[in-house]
């Protein structure tokens, strides 16, 4: 079982992603926007990290740059959520530290699908 | 795993509306392209195509597809945000909300509005089929690919060599080998050799944070070249990856244990295959309006906070009630110490009620904020320069209050803007700036929720308002009202009739429903007017609709209650004051006016009326302008009561609002100060 920090502005996605998770057995920790993400990042030590991008007050690129300086999530899995399926949009969140991308729109079964290649 | 997704929609759907509102607000405060602003704009429309998409609503987020590509080129500079542009995008907003609305209700918004719209986008994109990627499956999600081969097609035993170097940095993002070659596991027979050639000979040179280490793994099974693709998707800029098939019986290669046991015969690997996705989750066939509110974490937390404080203080009365049982001579400190309980008690209860109701407050915002797309589409129209101010937008109100209030506010802002501002040449030619100015806000003040609509037009004109009034009957010859009453005349049925559009600054339309609906949410409008220099509507409204201030009066046995609101003034009568008529109920003079004295007993029993005291008590009452005088036995304390429906556990009784339960347990019925007016004069006229 695994913690897993779940980032996104839209309630409903957060929920989805959430809900799923737990489903699975994990423990789900919720932020709101990039900064909230972070500071519940900083609060409690997450084993995967799941953002969205596009997002107030921080965006999720931002958050994974912000994340990789912590010394508790240098080789973390940060999965970011795109619904850029284009080359560009991935490999920003490459070259931000992103481990990995889900693409907008997923169904459960593909997101833990996803959260299984990197949670084990 | 198969997890309902409808159980999500009601969440999307309610944020979506919130971000199409928000779209629309900001779209209208775009000056020049504001880059922030338009960032906001692309947010809304991202999250609701993304979250259309997931859910299940394929053409929603199709259509905002294109939106969020037009809008995507705005903030890249790389489109004008021209006046046209952004009505599109206002329009492409309402087709939105259509479509939204529709999803929830089951219906299908207009197909020919959804489609012109959809064109113009493209059309403003130059661009024929911006929307098809939309629907494109995710890549990353574990689908099979069909054009995929599997290796080696020759007849032999079928498998891969991968060869796989990463690059140093390839851990820093967070990327594992152990964990890829662990799924590629799963796709067949592994077998893994390690190449340490790369490691540095000295230690000062090794990083351990570094991939110093490449690997070739040999897959034995019948996974596909798109599947072990799939693996080092991720990580393909940050490594040298070759994938052939494998030509003969694979030997692993010595000194390399293999990850796996010992594979058994070709084959008995099964590559496991995700199973196809479960089929989307809410067809779109939605109830009915769904009566879900957001709250605020943080109200429920102190909900939460509280109750723990409630349990706290019930835990010591419990204790006082045990002390009491074993050691009754401690009687006198026992009580004391029960009466410190009970006060405790009654500050919690107090308490709680105060945060369970606030929960119910939303901010008054939700209906503000459709105004400004209003006064931008009417005074385009009309082509009038309006400034639109909201003030106290968070302001909070019971969210019943909330959905009955937008109606009578469009139509009040509405008037303002087509009736209220002038022209802009009449503007100056009166000396005034050619942009009117109209204001909405709202603020707390003595327990009610004040909205104020004002605006620096031209102002009412008393004079031809009365004259109006006179013609209408609503007036007598030898009335003399004073200005404040007059202009109070506009929210009278009399003068709502069309014709008067241009007269009376149109404002005769329809203002005795605006007035009427808010009386109906217990509130009242009054408007202010300086001829030339604009108007001021003042609308009051409780806090609250399930709460109320209310008097208690005995009559005969029973207990009532009567709002405090309709309350005019309680009285001991003046045997000369009251006038017989026969055949009619009882009338009392109070200054200058005759008011019918109810006898609530005969009213409700249907009886006849008993004979009045000669000194009784009256509690004169006023509602929807009418007044009744109401004969009680007793004034009894005033309190706050929670209304509770009748129609609910019995039926509904005319002349009353409800029932509330005292604090002895006993049901009091709260009196409707309207309905006893109307049945008070239905029984004159059946008596005269």
């Amino acid at each position: 079982m695994a913690k897993v920090l779940v980032v996104d502005d839209s309630a409903s996605m957060r929920q989805m992603v959430a809900f799923t998770l737990k489903q699975a057995g994990h423990e789900v920790v919720e932020g709101r926007d990039g900064k909230d993400g972070l500071s519940k990042a900083q609060g409690a030590k997450a084993d995967l990290v799941i953002t969205d991008v596009n997002m107030p007050a921080m965006d999720g690129l931002q958050l994974t740059r912000e994340l990789r300086k912590l010394g508790d999530y240098k080789f973390t899995p940060i999965l970011v959520l795109t619904t850029e399926a284009g080359p560009e949009k991935k490999q920003e969140g490459k070259a931000a530290g992103a481990t990995g991308w889900l693409v907008k729109p997923f169904d459960p079964d593909q997101l833990m699908n996803t959260v299984n290649r990197v949670l084990r | 795993m198969s997890i309902d997704m409808a159980q999500f929609i009601d969440a999307f759907l309610e944020e979506s509306f919130e971000g199409l509102e928000r779209m629309e607000t900001e779209l209208l405060a775009l000056d020049d392209g504001d880059p922030e602003t338009l960032n906001t704009i692309f947010r809304c429309a991202h999250s609701i195509k993304g979250g259309a998409g997931t859910f299940g609503f394929g053409a929603i987020s199709g259509f905002t597809h294109g939106v969020e590509t037009l809008l995507d080129r705005m903030r890249n500079g790389e489109q004008e945000a021209a006046p046209d542009t952004v009505n599109l995008l206002l329009r492409a907003v309402d087709t939105l909300r259509a479509q939204l609305h529709a999803a929830r209700d089951g219906g299908e918004a207009d197909p020919a509005e959804v489609a012109e719209v959809r064109a113009l986008i493209e059309a403003h994109l130059g661009d024929a089929a911006p929307a098809s990627e939309a629907r494109t499956p995710p890549a990353a999600g574990g689908n099979d690919g069909t054009d995929a081969s599997s290796g080696g097609d020759h007849g032999g035993p079928r498998g891969w060599r991968i060869h796989f170097q990463p690059y140093a940095d390839l851990m820093r993002t967070g990327n594992d080998p152990l964990r890829m070659f662990e799924v590629l596991e799963e796709l067949g027979t592994l077998n893994v050799h390690c190449e340490t050639d790369r490691l540095p000979d000295h230690a000062d040179a090794f990083d351990p944070e570094d991939c110093h280490l490449a690997w070739t793994l040999e897959l034995e099974g019948d996974a596909t070249r798109d599947q072990i693709q799939e693996v080092f998707e991720w990580v393909e800029d940050e490594c040298d990856l070759l994938i052939e098939p494998l030509e003969a019986v694979s030997v692993p290669t010595a000194g390399a244990p293999p990850l796996t046991p010992e594979p058994a015969e070709m084959g008995a690997t099964t590559p496991r295959r995700p199973e196809a996705p479960a089929a989307r989750g809410g067809s779109g066939n939605r109830g009915a309006e769904s009566s879900s509110m957001r709250v605020n974490a943080g109200k429920i937390d102190a909900l939460i906070d509280m109750v723990g404080e409630l349990v706290i203080t019930q835990s010591m009365l419990t204790d006082i009630s045990e002390q009491l049982e074993e050691d009754p001579s401690q009687m006198e400190a026992q009580i004391e110490r029960l009466r410190t309980g009970l006060g405790e008690l009654e500050r919690n209860t107090r308490e709680l009620q105060e945060s369970v109701m606030s929960i119910r407050m939303v901010p008054i915002a939700q209906v503000f904020n459709r105004f400004p797309r209003l006064v931008h589409d009417i005074s385009g129209q009309l082509g009038k320069q309006i400034e639109l101010t909201l003030k106290g937008e968070y302001t909070e109100v019971d969210k019943t209050v909330m959905e009955h209030l937008g109606d009578p506010l469009v139509h009040l802002v509405r008037n303002a803007v087509d009736h209220g501002i002038e022209m802009p040449e009449e503007r100056a030619a009166a000396g005034k700036p050619e942009t009117g100015q109209v204001t909405l806000e709202a603020f707390h003040r003595g327990g009610n929720v004040v909205i104020e609509i004002r605006d620096d037009g031209k102002g009412m004109d008393a004079d031809r308002i009365l004259a109006k009034a006179r013609d209408a009957g609503l007036v007598g010859p030898n009335q003399h009202p004073d200005r404040h009453e007059i202009l109070q005349l506009i929210f009278e049925p009399g003068l709502s009739t069309a014709d008067q559009v241009s007269d009376l600054s149109g404002r005769g339309v329809g203002m005795d429903v605006v007035k009427k609906n808010i009386r109906g949410l217990g509130g009242n409008v009054e408007l202010e007017s300086e001829p030339g220099k604009g108007s001021r509507l003042t609308i009051r409204l409780p806090l609250t609709l399930s709460i109320m201030d209310g008097q208690l009066l005995k009559i005969g046995e029973e207990t009532f209650v009567i709002p405090l609101i309709a309350i005019v003034e309680s009285l001991q009568t003046l045997p000369e004051s009251v006038k017989q008529v026969f055949g009619k109920l009882p009338l009392y003079r109070l200054r200058d006016e005759y008011i019918p004295i109810v006898d609530l007993a005969a009213l409700f029993d249907r009886t006849e009326p008993s004979p009045l005291p000669e000194r009784a008590l009256l509690v004169v009452a006023e509602a929807d302008d009418q007044r009744v005088a109401l004969r009680v036995d007793d004034l009894l304390g005033q309190q706050q009561v929670v209304i509770k429906t009748l129609e609910t556990n019995f039926r509904k009784v005319p002349g009353t609002a409800g029932a509330t339960i005292l604090g002895d347990g006993q049901v009091a019925l709260i009196l409707d100060v309207a309905g006893i007016a109307r049945m008070a004069s239905g029984r004159d006229t059946r008596a005269a």
